[in-house]
């Protein structure tokens, strides 16, 4: 089973001219095996569940959640550890995913995919010819 | 945003690239880098102060807020998700108690400040003590 990083950023919505001018982080993840799937727990805080956009297009799952900038109304910041913006990140999936089976929640800002793995394939005997 | 003539659609996306992969490196070599968990903001209104805190996956009952003389204490635990799991690929959540104390720049009324948590994130909204708030004086006219 293998999930293989690819280290790029979210394509840019060239289509139209006003593209979100916002930072892009890496959410922190956990990915992990059960018997019958494989997870993945994705860190999104303040990505509301319906701003976030799952995708897998041949092989390619990424998962790309929007984050509203909070509204402190009149207040100004005088203490800063964090910015906010957008979350991407995306991964090749090996073949043995059942694509059609994948499940995704989100919840307090977590954002859990289930992917299941498919039947493996038999194993087959090749026979050789003899000549 | 048009392609410019290098056919380059983001001209930041090389830097960005860079970037990850020097962090990539960086916490290759140093091992990741800590910070203060959870990472907090504070903003400073005329009559309050508001304190958001990026917190995912915490249950509710997990979190204790409390205000004490002018410092704010935030702390609870993010538990890991009870599941059978045979292998894991990748490990970067935090999970474990987390305690934070922010030292507040006025003082507050500590009977008055109200918390939200809402898609990860927490907001604290602390109203000004009284003597804090700015006061109109009146100036009487003779």
């Amino acid at each position: 089973m293998t999930m293989i990083e690819r280290n790029e950023a979210a394509p840019t919505r060239s289509d139209t001219e006003s593209t979100r001018q916002v930072r892009q982080f890496v959410p922190d993840v956990d990915i992990y095996e059960t018997s019958d799937s494989l997870m993945l727990v994705a860190d999104m805080p303040g990505v509301r569940p319906d701003h976030l956009n799952v995708r897998l297009e041949k092989n390619i799952l990424t998962i790309h959640g929007e984050v509203e900038p909070l509204n402190v109304g009149e207040r100004n910041i005088i203490a800063g550890e964090y910015e906010t913006g957008d979350y991407y990140r995306a991964f090749t999936l090996s073949e043995e995913i059942n694509q059609d089976g994948i499940e995704a929640s989100m919840k307090n800002g977590v954002l859990t995919l289930r992917l299941p793995k498919a039947e493996r394939a038999k194993p087959r005997k090749i026979q050789v010819a003899v000549q | 945003m048009a392609a410019n003539r290098w056919g380059i659609q983001d001209p930041w996306r090389e830097v960005r690239q860079l970037q990850r992969e020097m962090e990539g490196l960086f916490e290759s070599v140093f091992g990741r880098h800590e910070e203060a968990m959870p990472p907090c903001n504070v903003f400073a209104g005329e009559d309050d102060l508001l304190v958001t805190c990026a917190l995912p996956g915490v249950q509710l009952e997990e979190l204790n807020i409390s205000v004490i003389g002018d410092t704010l204490h935030i702390e609870g635990e993010r538990k890991p998700e009870e599941v059978e799991r045979s292998a894991y690929h990748r490990r970067e959540r935090r999970t474990g108690p987390f305690r934070r104390s922010i030292q507040l720049p006025v003082r507050v009324s500590a009977t008055n400040v109200s918390a939200e948590y809402h898609d990860g994130v927490l907001s604290v909204t602390l109203p000004k003590a009284a003597e804090e708030k700015p006061r109109k004086i009146e100036i009487r006219v003779s």
